[in-house]
């Protein structure tokens, strides 16, 4: 390989780190704000029918106020600011080195100070539940890529929609129709719990461990994009009308919408495979793509 | 929608008798913040000592982590967690003196029974919305569990909350309505 290679900064990217939880942490993604605001100015047109379009209007009214709120006084969207996740995608050219994820940690603690938000992290799962005090450690990914260049996601994961998320190993034989009704089974189970109207991040391929990670980059796919293959996007549109025929509805207090989109993302597998991962995406998505030496 | 109805916390039992699963209410007055491990250490105190601590009795629990204080407000944010959660100890602390519980989600059967048996309501508050709701909040005090960190008990003082009926004291459901159209 000849052509130059372009070195990380640890400190750098960390830092990154700390400016983009300061801003997800304290407004709505603005595809988000945008599929909000466009849903209310379309109620705003229809007429109201009893009971259920009001609540759903009332929520979504909520939901735009709230943004506003937040990005003026400066402060979090949702009381729970998430586990933070930090991946780093990069190319063939790309070169680091350092402590990385130690510098992260450092970031992430100051800015959760620094930005007063909730500190949300155990020291473990089973033998030691105490606070950890500054919302360290993140969980970290380093993922390589063909393609040249280098970006840096950051997420802040709510815990209430993360519990409603699931992982299945489907039997091949279950197919496309397998998959739809656990997806749906999931939604109708626990979309009440992780505040929609949601984001459905899927993954179907891999392996056991890698088909929740399909699912969560899933998330950071903007609203209104779709997957390349067209079998796929049509699968995304199904899921998306059946599962706002579900009527769960803004705070699931009934009405439209349920889910604002679904995202897939497949993969390869073992013959006797097909895994399937949910995972549950927020009204209050707190997400940011970073590219790195642009 | 039904008109939205104003209620003051502490309230006793017979305010809620006529409100509706799907009902906006506006509370206003006093409650506690309380959470999974705040319910694991009420549910031992009450098993050690036959009644609820700190005068909880006849109170109003918002399942809830604040953030830190920020806007020179009491938090930054504060919204609800999900309340199938607490399942294990609510029916219990229904039977102990709690009449009124504020949280997001599904309620297991024997929580909805328990609203029923005790003339009991489970509010709902919607998530993601918690800059807004964290406007109602006028006042804290930390009242026990420090070593919880947002998990604390505390007793906050709010105006204008808005909250709808998920579960009303003759145990319908809101949830299930909207599941069953």
């Amino acid at each position: 390989m000849n052509e130059i290679r372009k070195t990380i900064d640890p400190q750098a990217l960390a830092d990154e780190v700390y400016e983009a939880i300061g801003e997800i942490s304290c407004s709505l993604r603005a595809d988000y704000r945008h599929a909000i605001d466009a849903l209310i100015e379309c109620a705003a047109d229809s007429p109201n029918e009893a009971g259920k379009l009001d609540r759903a209007n009332d929520v979504l009214r909520c939901i735009a106020e709230n943004d506003d709120i937040a990005r003026s006084d400066h402060i979090a969207i949702c009381q729970d600011t998430g586990s933070v996740w930090v991946c780093l995608e990069a190319g063939p050219d790309i070169v680091f080195g350092g402590d990385v994820f130690s510098l992260v940690d450092d970031a992430v603690a100051r800015a959760y100070k620094d930005n007063a938000l909730r500190m949300s992290i155990v020291r473990d799962a089973l033998v030691d539940r105490s606070n950890t005090g500054n919302n360290t450690p993140a969980f970290c990914e380093v993922k390589f890529r063909a393609e040249a260049g280098c970006s840096l996601h950051v997420m802040l994961k709510g815990g209430g929609s993360d519990n409603a998320s699931r992982v299945v190993m489907l039997a091949p034989g279950a197919g496309r129709g397998g998959i739809i009704d656990e997806v749906l089974d999931c939604v109708r189970e626990k979309a009440a719990n992780a505040c929609p109207p949601l984001v459905l991040g899927i993954g179907i391929g891999a392996t056991f461990d890698k088909v929740a990670s399909l699912a969560k980059h899933a998330l950071l796919r903007p609203l209104g994009s779709f997957a390349p293959d067209p079998e796929t996007q049509d699968l995304e549109r199904e899921i998306l009308e059946r599962v706002n025929a579900l009527g769960i509805g803004p705070g699931a207090l009934g009405g439209m919408p349920s889910a604002l989109a679904v995202n897939i993302e497949t993969a390869p597998c073992h013959i006797a495979a097909l895994p399937l991962a949910i995972n549950m995406g927020c009204c209050a998505m707190r997400s940011k793509t970073i590219e790195l030496f642009r | 929608m039904d008109e939205v109805k104003r209620i003051e916390l502490p309230a006793t039992r017979a305010a809620f008798s006529d409100l509706k699963a799907g009902q906006k209410v506006l509370l206003s007055g006093f409650c506690y913040t309380m959470r999974d491990a705040g319910h694991a250490r009420t549910l031992e105190y009450l098993k050690n000592h036959g009644e609820l601590p700190y005068g909880l009795e006849g109170q109003t629990l918002f399942y809830a982590g604040p953030t830190p204080p920020s806007a020179m407000r009491p938090f930054g944010a504060i919204g609800p967690t999900t309340a199938s959660r607490m399942d294990f100890a609510t029916p219990q602390l229904l039977e102990a003196g709690i009449v009124a519980m504020i949280g997001k989600g599904k309620r297991s059967d024997a929580v909805r029974k328990a609203c029923l048996d005790t003339s009991s309501v489970y509010f709902v508050a919607v998530g993601g919305i918690a800059a807004l709701l964290a406007k109602c909040v006028v006042s804290d005090e930390l009242i026990a569990w420090e070593d919880l960190g947002t998990e604390a008990l505390r007793r906050i003082e709010v105006v204008d909350l808005p909250v709808y009926v998920e579960i009303d004291v003759s145990g319908a459901d809101l949830y299930r309505e909207i599941e069953a159209i």
